[in-house]
């Protein structure tokens, strides 16, 4: 888990055009990392992509904090959240 | 001040910016042109080796970190990092005035668009399939995204609109600003075009168009107006003016370059690439301008050209300025920059308006450079190859575009 959320917060920091040290579990997308709808689906490529997941749009729909995003591919993956 | 029933403005250049295979900023620019310098070379952003044509003229010292985010890079395209960048410069050259942004405008040309976005995100559909694609992918290549994002960078909510005329959307940029300001719907705009279009695909377009040059010597293939031009050489680029009301730029003390004095737009109606060879057309676009400027044609001191290196635009705009100039053509100092920068399509003519521009603040003509046998059909003085000090009070910018638009801008050295 530590690495897969290190490895999700690496993608977002490049998808996103922020610092990694921003990307931190309780970031939230829209107020912390200025990130709007279409940031978001770009970021959900590049997940589905690194990891081989699809994230369908509605299931994106409550995630607001980058912990969620861990979670959320986490459970795609199998893997315990 | 309500538009409609505003007294009619004098409008004046008060900054440039232009950002080209020859140079970036205005001084580099100026300099690089007086001395002859061609901007054009090998591809480097494509390995041209299978290409038709392997050169272009590319700005190779562009790094769009100098002016955008890291966020904004990755959601625009390079056409739109071309073109803050044009913004930027010329916002910064006329001093950064403080503006009322309802009215101020963006006309923000381009031929092309995003092209390049465009046709990654076709690999990726073709490659990954649709659920792949960018959503960035419509604003990447959307040909307003230019005026868009210029716009946003400013903060800019007076008229915007991007003009899309192929190689003549710069003129009409820049026309079409002016005209916002003389009818008082603007007090300030930014007037400008872009372009970044290298690509394996429009290289192959035009080539198969035979509209490209074969010559493969990159610094001498670019030769309008000499007989023996075959093409134009495509290039990339950006150019932008700031477009003022002669009197808030006065008040403010602002550097006047010219005076936008007149415009001239009109549609060949002959056929979508090749100029109505009696360049009819072009006459139109030229005596409108003059008409709008009320100046004598013999008043005119220089044209910086069309002048693409294409062996019918040249036969066919030296027909044209002898129709609209009569025997005064003959005694006009006629250049074609293009014979330096390449063609850069929809911002050719911002940055050709520029550099008129700059002749008559200056009283500096830049050649044409590749200038070395006379064609019978262009027998005009198109300064070849040295550049040359004259007083030049009256100057005019042509732009043709492919789809027959022609449009003329005139720019006159400001008397308060």
């Amino acid at each position: 888990m530590p690495e897969l959320e290190s490895k999700v917060c690496k993608i977002l920091a490049e998808n996103l055009s922020v610092p990694e040290s921003q990307v931190t579990p309780k970031a939230r997308f829209q107020e912390d990392l200025d990130a709007d709808s279409l940031d978001l689906v770009e970021a959900v490529l590049a997940l589905e992509e690194e990891f081989g997941v699809t994230i369908p749009e509605e299931e994106m729909e409550g995630v607001q904090t980058v912990g969620q995003a861990v979670q959320l591919v986490a459970s795609k993956m199998g893997v315990g959240a | 001040m309500p538009a409609s029933t505003a007294a009619v403005r004098r409008v004046v250049v008060t900054g440039f910016g232009p950002v080209t295979p020859v140079a970036t900023g205005i001084e580099e620019f100026w300099s690089a042109l007086l001395a002859g310098r061609s901007g054009i070379d090998h591809i480097t952003s494509f390995d041209a080796s299978e290409m038709p044509v392997k050169i272009a003229g590319e700005v190779k010292d562009f790094r769009p970190d100098d002016w955008l985010t890291p966020k904004e890079i990755r959601r625009t395209d390079r056409a739109v990092h071309l073109a803050i960048a044009a913004s930027k410069l010329a916002w910064r050259d006329a001093g950064e005035p403080s503006v009322d942004p309802a009215r101020t405008g963006v006309m923000f040309s381009t031929g092309i668009g995003g092209l390049s976005s465009l046709l990654q995100q076709h690999v990726v559909l073709l490659e990954k399939g649709p659920d792949r694609v960018s959503p960035f992918m419509v604003p990447m290549l959307m040909p307003n995204a230019a005026a868009a994002n210029v716009a946003m960078a400013f903060g800019f909510t007076g008229p915007n609109a991007c003009i899309t005329t192929a190689c003549a959307a710069g003129s009409h940029a820049v026309g079409e600003a002016f005209r916002l300001i003389k009818y008082g719907f603007a007090d300030v705009a930014i007037a400008g075009g872009t372009e970044a279009t290298v690509l394996p695909l429009t290289v192959a377009g035009f080539a198969q168009m035979q509209a490209l040059t074969k010559n493969p010597d990159p610094a001498r293939a670019s030769r309008p107006f000499d007989k023996h031009r075959d093409g134009f050489v495509l290039s990339e680029g950006a150019g932008a003016l700031v477009l003022e009301d002669s009197e808030r730029a006065a008040a403010r003390g602002a550097g006047i370059y010219a005076e936008v004095c007149g415009y001239g737009a009109s549609a060949d109606a002959h056929h979508i690439t090749a100029p109505e060879p009696e360049g009819l057309g072009a006459i139109q676009a030229l005596q409108a301008a003059l008409e709008e400027a009320a100046e004598p044609a013999d008043a005119v001191g220089y044209i910086n050209a069309h002048g693409t290196s294409t062996p019918l635009n040249d036969a066919a705009e030296t027909r044209a300025i002898k129709k609209a100039l009569g025997d005064h053509a003959y005694s006009t100092a006629v250049s074609s920059t293009k014979s330096m920068t390449g063609h850069m399509l929809g911002a050719a003519g911002a940055v050709e308006a520029g550099i008129a521009a700059l002749a008559v603040a200056r009283g500096e003509i830049p050649p044409t450079i590749n200038y070395e046998t006379r064609d019978e059909e262009c027998d005009l003085d198109y300064v070849p190859n040295v550049a040359r000090t004259a007083d030049v009070r009256l100057a005019l910018s042509n732009a043709f575009g492919f789809g027959g638009h022609n449009a003329v801008v005139a720019l006159r050295r400001f008397d308060r």
